[in-house]
């Protein structure tokens, strides 16, 4: 089990990296979707089973379409990054900063002591006590998503209608 | 055999700083989007290694939440990105400035 998790790991950092560091849009968009499956991977190791299926549909399948038809639809100019030696101080400086920051976070996650874990219930995380959470304790924001989801479509659909200026 | 659950955090902690990298030096506005999805999925991963590590369901209806909106932003955010294209013609954040005095 630790070697599936550390080759899982290991896909979701690399492949991220690789996300970030891709000239093309569309194979930082297709390492973005190993990336998910990386993860999905790892949330079955951690009893998720339910949300590792949702991240696999929701993510991997709509999220990332929507990407790559976009990206297709900008048809964006070839020699991507024109400027790459622009603000490169700039860019040192918070990339330096970011890393510093969450090595320090590591650092410190590896010293906290925590409560113990609890043990293993039977079918936690399975899709049945997933639902049956979802329609008693959290019904309100369940419904509440719904409406949310709505106002998504409708603004999507008279942003792309709209001319700006 | 239960791993650590310092594993996973340490992991999160390090994709969350990736996408933090990615939006910081990127200049296209839908690798920086992708950035800011691959941050949410940082988040996810924590709060799915705490709800197994205290057995409470309450981390993964978080988690199936912050699908929903990540979602509707990126359904939001694209069209954005793809209504400034059609009238600037370019979606590099750097020559994007017309909120700027």
């Amino acid at each position: 089990m630790q070697i599936i998790f550390f080759l899982l790991a290991a896909t979701a950092l690399i492949s991220g990296i690789m996300v970030v560091i891709q000239v093309n849009p569309v194979r930082s968009a297709l390492f973005l979707v190993l990336n998910f499956f990386a993860l999905a991977g790892i949330y079955l190791l951690a009893n998720a089973q339910f949300i590792a299926a949702i991240q696999i549909i929701v993510y991997a399948g709509a999220i990332m379409v929507l990407f790559l038809f976009v990206i297709m639809l900008l048809n964006l100019r070839q020699p991507e990054e024109g400027g790459a030696q622009q603000h490169l101080g700039q860019k040192i400086f918070g990339a330096t900063l970011a890393g510093g920051t969450a090595a320090l976070v590591i650092y410190t996650i590896s010293k906290i002591k925590l409560p113990p874990g609890k043990e293993m219930v039977e079918g936690f995380g399975t899709t049945e006590m997933v639902a049956k959470s979802l329609f008693t304790e959290y019904l309100l924001p369940f419904e509440a998503t719904s409406i949310l989801l709505l106002v998504a479509v409708v603004g999507a659909v008279i942003l792309a209608k709209s001319r700006l200026d | 055999m239960v791993m650590p659950i310092t594993y996973y955090l340490a992991l999160s902690c390090a994709l969350f700083a990736i996408g933090v990298i990615g939006v910081l030096i990127r200049r296209n506005a839908i690798i920086i989007f992708m950035c800011i999805e691959m941050m949410l999925n940082a988040v996810n991963l924590s709060l799915v290694a705490f709800s197994d590590y205290y057995k409470a369901i309450d981390g993964q209806m978080l988690v199936f939440f912050v699908m929903v909106v990540a979602a509707a932003e990126v359904a939001v955010g694209l069209a954005l990105i793809y209504v400034i294209f059609r009238n600037k013609g370019t979606v590099y954040v750097d020559e994007l400035n017309i909120m700027k005095w």
